[in-house]
């Protein structure tokens, strides 16, 4: 391996205790679920995002419709649109690889990628080699949890939890790096009125409808001035 | 076999909006799209947080649990902002809870 890619596994190291802690509770958490490693392996190779193969749980358990998965996923990762417009220069320039690395761009790799200085780096090397190592160690992660859920037998009654705990943990950064806190306010509103009203059957698409709505309007009232 | 198919559609729209902005905007995104983008994802997050705990209303023995995690959590992460370290602590207290307390 050359330096960019040394350099790039240095960095994904950053990532390594994060990917594989949520990795294992993703795969503990399908295997308590009943979906063995053939399933969780599939996600984690072919979706790679976490927080949406967290909330895939609970559309496979509940075998939601295709509609309601296709919008989850357009809801939950929206966001990746516009990483993608943050490293649009940068990418530009990658000749090799190019494909992966796109597809590979999760919100860890995104910090780092952004966040990094990479003149003097070989740019093929080193944004293929940190994909590369944060993609293998969210797998690994997965796969020992798939697997410890099978040799260790232990009560992981109450492992659904470790899906909350990150997305309470996602709200809070959220609220820490934003100064607009209206539209989460209301949509901790909106979707507590649509859980009352609808059940949790209809839950996800009503909410969903409530919280685009919710945020057309605040944009057209000038809610938010600085877009 | 439905299950494979939803994981289809996850994989599928998840890579379509990786991919977009570089066949869609390569120079600059519609105004509509960027503030969809900075404001929708945090509201994605506050609505997944209901619909985890959709559940919890039921008695007190599904609430009080529920409750003391998610405190676990916000006070760990608010302490040492490191989310596996919140996660991780905040899933062994809820499944204690659940199991042996409640």
């Amino acid at each position: 391996m050359k330096r960019s890619g040394k350099e790039a596994f240095r960095d994904s190291l950053i990532i390594l205790p994060a990917y594989l802690v949520l990795g294992i509770g993703f795969g503990v958490l399908m295997n308590a679920k009943g979906y063995g490693f053939v399933h969780s392996l599939l996600m984690s190779v072919f979706i790679y995002a976490g927080s949406m193969q967290y909330a895939g749980v609970d559309l496979l358990c509940s075998s939601a419709s295709v509609f309601t998965t296709a919008l989850m996923t357009v809801m939950v990762n929206i966001r990746h649109l516009f990483y993608g417009v943050g490293v649009l220069d940068k990418y530009k320039k990658i000749t090799k690889h190019r494909i992966y690395d796109i597809f590979a761009l999760t919100d860890e790799t995104f910090s780092i990628v952004c966040s990094k200085d990479l003149s003097g780096l070989d740019l093929n090397d080193y944004c293929f080699h940190l994909s590369f190592f944060n993609h293998l160690w969210w797998i690994s992660g997965t796969l020992l949890g798939s697997i410890l859920g099978d040799i260790l037998p232990f009560d992981y009654t109450g492992i659904d939890f470790s899906m909350t705990a990150l997305f309470i943990v996602i709200v809070i950064s959220q609220w820490k790096n934003s100064s607009d806190h209206l539209p989460v306010i209301l949509t901790f509103l909106i979707s507590a009125v649509c859980l009352f009203l609808f059940g949790a059957g209809d839950f996800l698409l009503s909410s969903m409808a409530g919280i685009v709505i919710m945020l057309s309007v605040l944009r057209k009232t000038g809610g938010e001035k600085d877009v | 076999m439905f299950s494979y198919l939803l994981i289809f559609v996850m994989a599928a729209v998840t890579i379509a909006i990786r991919f977009a902005p570089f066949v869609l905007f390569r120079k600059k995104a519609p105004a509509f799209i960027l503030y969809l983008g900075k404001t929708l994802p945090a509201c994605a997050m506050a609505m997944l947080v209901v619909y985890c705990v959709r559940n919890g209303f039921d008695s007190m023995n599904d609430f009080l649990p529920q409750c003391i995690a998610a405190a676990a959590v916000i006070i760990s992460y608010h302490l040492k902002k490191n989310t596996a370290l919140s996660v991780f602590l905040g899933t062994l207290l809820y499944m204690f809870l659940v199991q042996r307390v409640f």
